[in-house]
């Protein structure tokens, strides 16, 4: 079982991810370059967070392009397990390899604080360890969060059971304060139709550690690594 | 090649350099000096650069210690913090930028730290801002001036330009302070603190050495962006012409500088980099010469090869540029394709523009010929050095120390005043300016602000954690500069001694007006006198840092405001204390460095009465006077707080030995608003929990509640770990009286037996967490006076 993490130009969570994996849940994981076209050997892929190319054109549109994501298709058709958290979930929209966009948060402002989110479906290899309807206490950290998808998507979303996570109240409940950028009917994180592609706005490796204020996080990390035990090899 | 512009001494004037310099300059070289080499002699003799009126005094401050691996005249500071690792550390302003462009300058303003971090090999664990700006209450009327207007724009400039860079460069802003005081308004203060760590042995520095070495230019291109940022923006007072600068104010990509940062450390890693150096002010006329005076060696470069993105740039233009992200560095000759090769991986220019000579001399070609040949000692560490004069200014001034201040009568119920000071800017919840930054990332952040009293950050790898505070108090500090520096060494100590960690060193950004004016330069002189006092009393090493003159705008000099970074460490990160009360039931304990009786720090050994007008006229001076009672707007009076440092060592001490004893539940130092200010905090940063607290004081109400002299600390504590508290603090002479316990409930303090303040710790927390927001957003002023 071995874990990918890929660095684009601005990568900045990528050691984040690295360090959640291999020094807290200590499974293997490596880097993976953007130029790099060859994921043979691993078994889940992180697209993880930070500003790849800066940001300065809409989040994700350059990042899309590099080799690695021509890759990380091929990797995603053959049912590989991708998990895009932050800038890695507008990179997996702007790819196409996840439904809906992400715009700016309706303050128009970077938010950095911890939030809830509530699970919305336990049927992903990235929240079977959870309990449906669980709270967890998750960090954001992005200025462009704001889900949004036409409302042909969002019945699929919803009739497919797409959407894996909710900004919520302390109690699971859905209010308006509760939802910190705007998004969509409150959502923080979807997957794609085969369940194998899974995006969300908060920071699961920002909550695997108590001393870090949470370990919220590790429920998604749980149900990867349970997810690759169950599957026989490498599927790429 | 181009006719360059002949020199002349008007010339040099207008380069800001005096009759004096001018002869200076051409006796170094022997001759009048080419167009390009005044411009290079005028940036590296401007104040920035040069030091030229601090450079006799910051001698004075203590920079030895066991500790320190790098102390002032390098990059950046560097101290041992255990485990083999090194901290790399310094603060730096950044504000006439921030006032002529608040977003770029504050964005460049962070910039600029980090490459100063990373240059030195260590990668950047967090920044911190000490952020001063004018008022941005309306007035009691309602009314916004074009001033308060105009400052609530800066405010939210310099914090979406800070959140623009920070966050896409990937380092947590952990920390810092903000205050709000008028004599800012026309020259806003950005300073920016960088921290970063390497292993001890792994530290790179600015030095050129090996004659024949190549010497490498990476990063962004040159432009014409920033040109005599150093000497025209940072150099003379502002005027209401200063707005027309803003060409001279550089523009930041925090991408290009993240990718800097890896290629730098991915560089150095190879072991071909013989010495490195960020070109921030005056570019690559520092870089290059300064890396050549330091290693005791000449270098030469020709300028044709320089990266340019605008056609047609003269020597003088690429000489002066201040564009960002660019590095200067010296590699092994033969080695160079390791180095060209990292860079070449994550897309950035690295091109050999020159070499490592032996003549000492800083050689500037361009297409072949020479445009400037200066001996780059006498240009980089040669630079005039001058006592200017110095006086007191004159006691007509509006901080005259009589008091200020009209006290309540005794037993009058303070709740509605604490309401309102807990809504006054400078006591107000920032999370509305934190929540901007991305404090977390690279996991490393311990205790997110707002949590503590010390921005936390641990060392992964170790079991050791990095505490870090920013301080400093320009309203004391114009009262009496001396004072005042001491109290803002004191209370970053305090702040990082309450987390738990043991304060190790510092570094220090010295703001300050017109240095030619004589009352400034006794500021300066005065300040940097107490800071020398405080720190060698604490034991605390100054590791670098920088000086920021002619912050005058029209003719007015701010208000003195030397700011103190304290870094400290903790040997174990599992005992770090945060300023949240944990649990019901806990006891509230009071502790005071000073061994005498009561609470107040004044003049112990005066008389009772001589105690009580020394106390009054202390208090005139505190955050409370200012904005709840009815003083005449905007004027400061009174005195700083007598400071004790033998009493403010104490209380250090004995806060770290109870953290690492892990004693404590919570621990939180009385600064801005006193110990009523500090327990409610204290309620915010917990989950629903209050204080009840009752004091046995012989000073007044509002001294005992809102007073700020130092030495001062709340801690909680469970009822098993009384005796063991106790017994610390017996153990270091530290004061501990039992005032109260933690409870659910209304918030209550009782003074002498009269309930003083009471209400539910929501109805405190509105006030205190939306104030900021409402003010920087205009929104209807809830809290107005």
């Amino acid at each position: 079982m071995k874990f990918g993490v890929v660095v684009f130009p601005g990568s900045n969570c990528d050691h984040d991810a690295r360090y959640a994996i291999g020094e807290v849940l200590h499974q293997p994981v490596d880097f993976i370059w953007h130029q790099s076209e060859d994921l043979s050997g691993f078994d889940a892929i992180i697209v993880p967070g930070g500003f790849s190319y800066g940001d300065y054109l809409r989040t994700g549109a350059i990042a899309r392009f590099s080799p690695v994501m021509r890759a990380l298709d091929r990797f995603a058709r053959v049912g590989g397990l991708v998990l895009g958290i932050c800038n890695g979930f507008q990179i997996l929209c702007e790819a196409g390899l996840l439904p809906g966009a992400l715009l700016r948060n309706t303050g128009l402002r970077f938010i950095c604080r911890h939030v809830h989110i509530r699970v919305e479906t336990t049927a992903t290899p990235f929240t079977s360890a959870a309990r449906p309807g669980q709270v967890l206490r998750i960090p954001i950290a992005h200025a462009e969060g704001n889900f949004v998808c036409d409302a042909t998507t969002l019945v699929d979303l919803k009739r497919n059971d797409q959407i894996a996570f909710r900004y919520c109240a302390p109690d699971g409940s859905l209010d308006s304060l509760s939802n910190p950028n705007g998004s969509l009917d409150f959502i923080a994180g979807v997957c794609s139709r085969e369940r194998n592609v899974l995006g969300l706005m908060p920071h699961p490796e920002r909550a695997v550690e108590a001393a870090l204020g949470s370990t919220d996080g590790l429920v998604v990390f749980r149900s990867l690594i349970a997810a690759l035990a169950r599957q026989p090899a490498a599927v790429s | 090649m181009e006719t360059e512009i002949k020199v002349t001494p008007q010339l040099a004037a207008e380069h800001g350099l005096t009759p004096d310099e001018y002869a200076r300059v051409q006796k170094i070289l022997g001759r009048v000096p080419s167009f390009t080499e005044l411009g290079v002699f005028s940036v590296m003799w401007s104040e920035h650069c040069s030091y030229k009126s601090s450079r006799l005094h910051l001698k004075r401050l203590p920079t030895q210690g066991p500790q320190v691996l790098q102390g002032p005249g390098e990059n950046a500071g560097a101290v041992d913090v255990g485990d083999g690792w090194a901290a790399v550390f310094k603060i730096e302003s950044h504000n006439h930028p921030s006032y002529v462009e608040p977003f770029q300058g504050a964005a460049t303003g962070v910039g600029g730290i980090l490459r100063d971090i990373f240059t030195m090999g260590a990668r950047p664990i967090a920044v911190l801002d000490s952020l001063r700006f004018g008022s941005i209450v309306a007035n009691n009327d309602g009314v916004v001036s074009e001033v308060i207007a105009r400052n609530r724009r800066l405010v939210d400039g310099v914090v979406r330009g800070i959140a623009f860079y920070g966050n896409c460069f990937g380092v947590p802003t952990a920390g810092g302070e903000v205050a709000f005081e008028p004599g800012y308004a026309g020259n806003p203060l950005v300073n920016v603190l960088a921290l970063g760590v390497a292993p001890k042995d792994q530290l790179f520095f600015a030095r050129a050495r090996g004659e024949g070495n190549p010497v490498i230019y990476v990063g962004a291109k040159t432009g014409r962006d920033g040109i005599h940022g150093a000497s025209l923006l940072a150099s003379a007072e502002f005027t209401e012409e200063s707005q027309q600068k803003r060409p001279n104010v550089q523009v930041g990509d925090p991408f290009l500088e993240k990718l800097l940062l890896e290629a730098c450390l991915e560089a150095m890693a190879t072991g071909a980099v013989v010495g490195i150096q960020d070109m921030g002010a005056a570019g690559l006329t520092s870089t290059s010469c300064e890396m050549a005076s330091r290693g005791g060696v000449g270098i030469e470069i020709e300028l044709a090869r320089v990266p340019q993105r605008e056609t047609g740039m003269t020597p003088y233009e690429m000489m002066l540029s201040e564009s960002q992200e660019r590095m200067l560095l010296v590699a092994e000759r033969g080695r160079e394709q390791q180095v060209f090769a990292v860079f070449r991986k994550w897309g950035l220019d690295a091109v050999e523009i020159g070499r490592v000579t032996s003549d000492g001399l800083l050689r500037v070609l361009h297409h072949g010929q020479v445009a400037a040949e200066i001996p780059a000692q006498a240009l980089a560490h040669e630079a005039p050095v001058y006592d200017r004069p110095a006086a007191p200014p004159r006691p007509a001034s509006p901080q005259s120390p009589e008091p200020r201040v009209t006290l309540a009568p005794p037993g009058t119920d303070l709740t509605q005043n604490f309401l309102r000071l807990l809504a006054a800017p400078n006591i107000a919840s920032k999370h509305w300016i934190f929540e901007q930054y991305d404090h977390m990332v690279r996991t490393n952040t311990l205790a997110v602000p707002g949590t503590a009293d010390a921005a936390v950050l641990r060392l992964k790898g170790t079991r050791r954690a990095l505490a870090l505070s920013t301080g400093g108090n320009g309203r004391w500090c114009a009262l009496d500069p001396r004072l005042g520096a001491m109290h803002a060494v004191a209370e970053s100590a305090r702040n990082v001694a309450a987390v738990g960690a043991r304060p190790w060193a510092a570094t220090n950004c010295l703001n300050f007006g017109n240095p030619e004016k004589p009352e400034v330069m006794w500021q300066f002189r005065q300040a940097v006198d107490g800071i020398a006092e405080a720190c060698r009393v604490l034991k605390i090493p100054i590791t670098g840092g920088n000086v920021s003159f002619y912050n005058d705008t029209l003719g007015k000099s701010i208000d003195p405001t030397p700011v103190l970074g304290v870094l400290g460490v903790l040997e174990d990160a599992a005992h770090v204390v945060t300023t949240g009360f944990r649990a019901e039931g806990d006891l509230i304990l009071l502790l005071d460095g000073h061994r005498g009786e009561g609470t107040a720090g004044a003049g112990a050994s005066a008389s009772a009465s001589n105690r009580s007008a020394a106390a009054l006229r202390e208090f005139s001076s505190s955050e409370y006077a200012r904005s709840v009672t009815e003083t005449r707007a905007g004027i400061v009076g009174g005195a700083p707080p007598a400071i004790d440092l033998v009493a403010e060592q104490r209380l250090i001490e004995a806060l770290v030995s109870l953290a690492g004893q892990g004693l404590l539940a919570s621990a939180h130092d009385i600064s801005d608003g006193g110990l009523a200010t500090a327990l409610a905090e204290c309620c915010f940063a917990a989950k629903s929990l209050s204080a009840q607290v009752s004091l046995h004081a012989c000073e007044q109400a509002e001294l005992a509640l809102f007073g700020e002299s130092g030495a001062h600390a709340v801690v909680s504590v469970t009822r098993p770990n009384l005796a063991g508290v106790l017994a610390v603090a017996a153990q270091y002479g530290v004061a501990a009286h039992e005032i109260g316990a933690v409870i659910r409930g209304p918030f209550r303090i009782q003074w002498n037996g009269h309930l003083l303040v009471s209400a539910d710790v929501s109805l405190l927390a509105d006030a205190w967490a939306g104030a900021i927001e409402r003010a920087v957003l205009g929104r209807r002023d809830s809290g107005k006076r």
